[in-house]
């Protein structure tokens, strides 16, 4: 950063101002800032006020009600209790579940593709393919191949096992599908992690007589410590962030069981209109994210 | 060999289930029911498909899927356009101010993007554009992905054109489009794809602004065509297909971009 302030500098002083005026860098951002303005700060705000407010969308009255909506979520007796730290929990029992799949089966797929051989982009091309597509179709797919009576995946194991409406099946339905859906993302970021390692290391590596399993340890994971950071984050965030395998897979079945935080607070806000409580709910909710953030970065460096 | 092993095994798991919607989507209403399931259609027919598309006032299909084009392309031109001139600024201009607002927009990526929905809701509907394709296409171009993905490219480019161009004369205007634009055709399209795929496939939005099927876009109206077609599977996953085949081809045809894009963009983030 500072030597390209310092370069910029120089540029200036070799040049004389005529050559742009005051304005013309707010002239550049102004089209953006606007869209930033009213779509993303505003909303920030705009919600922290909502929440402070017995705001009901249909109602005209919107009573001022201070912290009414957050301690409601703490308080055994009120109506919102239950169904929200059911699904605060269910919401924990996903990423809990899906995080170590999602971090660790995306690396061996790395780890296939990262020698070069015949037909390697098409590989990862192969199994990056279904992120490319949305949750409405990747859940529509499935809830097909997962029917217990129409099914292929019962079929072909012999079972009939109602996949998307009991538990514990429901969780191993949607960690499977997500995992299907979204293990090219976490790939080809390891991919590209394991590519940007020096040659050189892993040729020392030989020189020492480092088997595969060594190299591996000694060489690629080290190199890929930066790599995992964020791919840890991103998949606790993302797994957290889950909203349309609960909507469309399971519905939340059963019993509202597998139904996230995400989709509960949705459906409390926009479906029913409650979006004081709801607004409430969300900021709850990022909090215990920025908790778990930070957690994991203080693990990651405490370890290096 | 034991990779090629590997490989091929897993490409079975990925590219089956693919492979499986297709293939219910051109079997007859009986074979789609039959159990055990046939793997592949034995009397082939896309009925499914003529039904998908003629329609009804409930389901406008082709009308769903003309929204997801208008709404990815004009979205995408939004962000490329928004996007690409903040970022040359950020990048490229020094002005007051600059540091707090690149802290404050790439903040903002950390933020999870549920805990805009409630309010951004209620700002659009102050705007007076839910229910409309507006709602499909402005509010999404406000994120800050693109400015920080072209800004990274644009302080990779040599500054020695610039400098020059200025000494000739031109202001940031010209350098912009002339020099800036024209070096950063793989960033742009990246940037493109990205932005088309995201609102192609957007669900969670869309099925809270929107309200008549007429501004349905398909990952929407898949749920409702679901609802309309219960047991009429071939349809459904016809849908599917339909929703699913622009952007495997789009991802096809632009792999490598896309790919880059978003590894290069991951690991800087």
């Amino acid at each position: 950063m500072a030597t390209l302030t310092a370069k910029a500098g120089t540029a200036r002083a070799t040049t004389p101002v005529a050559w742009s005026g005051r304005a013309t860098p707010y002239l550049f951002m102004a089209p953006y800032l606007v869209l930033f303005g009213v779509f993303v700060l505003a909303p920030a705000i705009y919600g922290l006020w909502v929440s402070l407010h017995d705001w009901d969308f249909l109602l005209e009255g919107r009573p001022f009600v201070g912290l009414d909506n957050y301690t409601a979520l703490f308080d055994p007796a009120s109506a919102v209790y239950g169904d929200f730290w059911m699904s605060m929990r269910a919401t924990g029992v996903f990423t809990l579940l899906s995080v170590p799949f999602l971090v660790v089966l995306p690396l061996g797929v790395a780890l296939l593709l990262n020698r070069p051989f015949r037909g390697r982009t098409f590989f990862r091309g192969l199994f990056f393919a279904p992120y490319v597509l949305g949750v409405a179709v990747v859940c529509l797919m499935w809830r097909l191949l997962l029917d217990p009576n129409l099914g292929l995946v019962d079929w072909l194991l012999g079972t009939d096992i109602a996949w998307t409406t009991s538990l514990p099946w429901g969780w191993v339905a949607l960690v499977g599908v997500t995992v299907w859906w979204t293990l090219g993302f976490n790939g080809v970021i390891y991919l590209a992690g394991m590519q940007d390692i020096p040659r050189e290391l892993y040729d020392a590596a030989k020189v020492d007589g480092a088997g595969r399993w060594a190299e591996f340890r000694h060489v690629t994971l080290p190199g890929l410590r930066p790599v995992m950071l964020f791919v840890v984050t991103t998949t606790i965030l993302a797994s957290a962030n889950m909203f349309g395998q609960s909507y469309l897979l399971t519905q939340g079945a059963p019993g509202g069981e597998t139904r996230t935080a995400i989709v509960y607070i949705l459906q409390q806000g926009l479906a029913q209109y409650k979006m004081g409580s709801a607004s409430a709910m969300s900021y709850v909710l990022t909090l215990a994210l920025i908790v778990v953030s930070v957690i994991n970065f203080r693990l990651f460096r405490g370890r290096s | 060999m034991r990779r090629y092993t590997v490989l091929v095994a897993l490409a079975v798991v990925f590219v089956a289930p693919l492979l499986w919607a297709l293939g219910t989507s051109l079997k007859s209403q009986t074979e789609a029911t039959r159990v055990p399931p046939t793997v592949w259609p034995a009397e082939p027919t896309a009925r499914a498909y003529g039904t998908l598309f003629e329609g009804t006032t409930q389901t406008p299909v082709l009308r769903w899927f003309a929204n997801s084009l208008i709404a990815a392309t004009g979205q995408m031109i939004l962000v490329l356009v928004v996007s690409s001139l903040a970022a040359y600024a950020l990048a490229r201009l020094e002005f007051r101010g600059k540091r707090v607002m690149f802290g404050v927009i790439v903040g903002t990526l950390l933020v999870p993007g549920f805990v805009f929905l409630i309010p951004s809701f209620l700002i659009v509907d102050a705007l007076g554009w839910l229910d409309s394709l507006t709602v499909l296409i402005v509010p999404g171009a406000a994120g800050a992905f693109g400015v920080f993905f072209l800004r990274q490219f644009f302080l990779g480019l040599p500054r020695e054109l610039d400098e020059a161009a200025l000494i000739e004369g031109a202001n940031h205007w010209h350098i912009f489009l002339r020099i800036t634009l024209p070096l950063s055709k793989p960033a742009l399209a990246t940037l493109a794809v990205l932005s088309f795929l995201s609102n192609w496939n957007d669900f969670i939005w869309p099925i809270f602004v929107i309200f008549s099927p007429d501004y349905f876009t398909l990952p929407p109206g898949l749920s409702i065509l679901q609802g309309a077609y219960t047991i009429d599977y071939p349809v459904i996953m016809a849908g599917a297909v339909l929703a699913s085949v622009p952007v495997l081809i789009l991802f096809a045809l632009t792999q490598r971009y896309v790919i880059e894009g978003i590894s290069r963009s991951g690991l800087k983030g």
